[in-house]
């Protein structure tokens, strides 16, 4: 489980996020929901420790992570697998060396044992590993993309998996498709996911604990099925925007 | 003005002692070093040369004309294209070329990988990229520059030779007679040590440019232009300091 208490960001003098104080579980897709600019790329950020708090406090379990020293921190991090918005694969290496590359680094496997690892994590997200193994990310498409970093993040079995954005860029279907994967693994591994996104599919779908901020501050906290009923005006005006999904909404309450 | 490179200064500093971390994987940390000694070394190899060749003739031409119709003796030109060459030319003109040409490849490098998140990504795998990325390229680039600063030398003390000879300024022996003459080895000390410490200058300050770059492509760019002139005249500054100190 991960934990944030009365987490604040400030850069120069604006403030960012103004104390955010939440939990995130194990096994259960974990959503930061919120409109562009309302700080949750910043909280993500936060919780992965590629930026510290301003002040307030964020917990991996029982372990005080932002007051971990550098090295430690790399430690807690050999168990985070992270899906980047725009994949963040490296584009010289191969769709097998970018899976391969945490292998390389942070395990003695035999180039067959890794081998075997590359293919089982291709073949988990759907992929071809005959196919896809020896092409370069700029030759597969977008959604490929996507599912060859989840191949990625979760090579080394991760505990904890963050997705920034997974289903921009992407078509309704195979926003579904990746939303469905990661679901899955989450369950499959018991994994803490944590997926910032703004996509309504999204959050109806897989939201099993949703976490919506709003101008830095902590609006709403609850599950897929509490979404429609909520009369939360914040939440409605996100989830709900435009007059066809507000009619929507009113006939499915009905 | 001096609180913004105090900054700077601080984060170089800090950049360095984290790339001085044990490396996770000594073998993947190997792998890139040698990648980068050949992308230095055998990448920058036929420039060196070349520009090498043409330093060491126009300084044999140019000292040709400064001699003429003087009661110093023509073997003279072997002697002061040789030293000129080893001293100066070679670890100044060499590393200077090679700000240009390797630094400014390092900084774009790192930057864009700052840029697409690709830092991002190893980070949060666990791996030190300060000591990854930036390490091997220093590390390569400290065992392969005085080698293309011995060849350059060489090449130039050859290139001085053809300008002579070939023309007929000069005849070989006198021009070998000047290249032997009056030789101190601590010259070639002197020019392993320039070579050395513009090496390091050179790679870590480009590195350090695209290590911290931010924002967009303009700002990618600019950081490939500051590696350059940075490492230009740091280059230069050393050179002035090594030279008033050894010499």
């Amino acid at each position: 489980m991960i934990r944030t208490e009365n987490v604040i960001k400030s850069f120069n003098e604006q403030e960012v996020l103004k104390g955010i104080t939440t939990e995130f579980f194990p096994g259960k897709t974990n959503l930061i929901i919120g409109r562009s600019g309302a700080g949750k790329t910043v909280l993500l950020k936060l919780l992965v420790g590629l930026m510290q708090p301003t002040a307030g406090e964020i917990f991996y379990g029982d372990v005080h992570f932002n007051r971990l020293n550098k090295n430690d921190m790399r430690t807690i991090r050999m168990k985070v697998g992270m899906l980047f918005q725009a994949s963040a694969l490296f584009d010289s290496l191969t769709v097998e060396q970018n899976i391969r590359f945490p292998l390389d680094m942070f395990t003695t496997m035999t180039a067959k044992e890794k081998l075997n690892r590359v293919n089982f994590c291709l073949e988990r997200v759907n992929l071809d590993s005959n196919t896809i193994n020896k092409k370069f990310p700029s030759e597969i498409s977008g959604g490929m993309q996507k599912r060859v970093g989840i191949a990625r993040a979760i090579v080394l079995d991760p505990e904890y998996l963050f997705c920034d954005e997974p289903n921009s860029g992407l078509d309704p279907k195979t926003a579904i498709v990746i939303d469905e994967l990661i679901r899955s693994i989450t369950i499959e591994k018991n994994m803490t996911t944590i997926i910032n996104t703004h996509d309504m599919n999204s959050v109806m779908e897989i939201g099993d604990n949703i976490v919506l901020v709003h101008e830095g501050h902590l609006a709403w906290r609850g599950d897929k099925s509490q979404v429609l009923e909520s009369d939360n005006q914040i939440l409605q005006n996100f989830i709900f925007a435009s007059p066809f999904l507000q009619r929507l909404r009113k006939a499915a309450l009905k | 003005m001096i609180f913004k490179l105090l900054q700077h200064f601080g984060r170089y500093l800090l950049m360095m002692w984290s790339s001085l971390q044990r490396p996770e994987n000594t073998r993947m940390y190997y792998n890139e070093t040698m990648r980068q000694m050949n992308d230095i070394g055998v990448g920058s190899l036929l420039i060196v040369i070349l520009i090498a060749l043409f330093i060491g003739a126009v300084t044999a031409v140019q000292f040709s004309y400064q001699l003429d119709g003087t009661l110093v003796p023509l073997y003279y030109i072997g002697y002061i294209v040789r030293d000129s060459t080893i001293i100066e030319l070679a670890p100044t003109i060499t590393c200077l070329v090679l700000a240009g040409k390797v630094g400014s490849n390092m900084a774009a490098e790192i930057g864009g990988m700052r840029q697409k998140e690709h830092i991002d990504a190893m980070e949060i795998m666990g791996v030190n990229t300060a000591g990854y990325l930036i390490m091997p390229k220093i590390l390569g680039a400290l065992v392969v520059i005085p080698l293309l600063v011995a060849i350059a030398a060489f090449v130039s003390i050859v290139g001085g030779y053809l300008a002579m000879v070939l023309t007929g300024s000069l005849s070989g022996e006198d021009y070998t007679m000047g290249v032997r003459s009056f030789f101190k080895e601590q010259n070639v000390s002197l020019m392993f040590v320039k070579s050395l410490v513009f090496a390091f200058l050179l790679t870590s300050i480009s590195c350090y440019q695209g290590y911290h770059v931010r924002g967009g492509s303009i700002e990618l760019g600019k950081a490939s232009t500051n590696a350059v002139v940075i490492s230009d005249i740091m280059i230069l500054l050393s050179d002035y300091l090594i030279a008033a100190m050894f010499t």
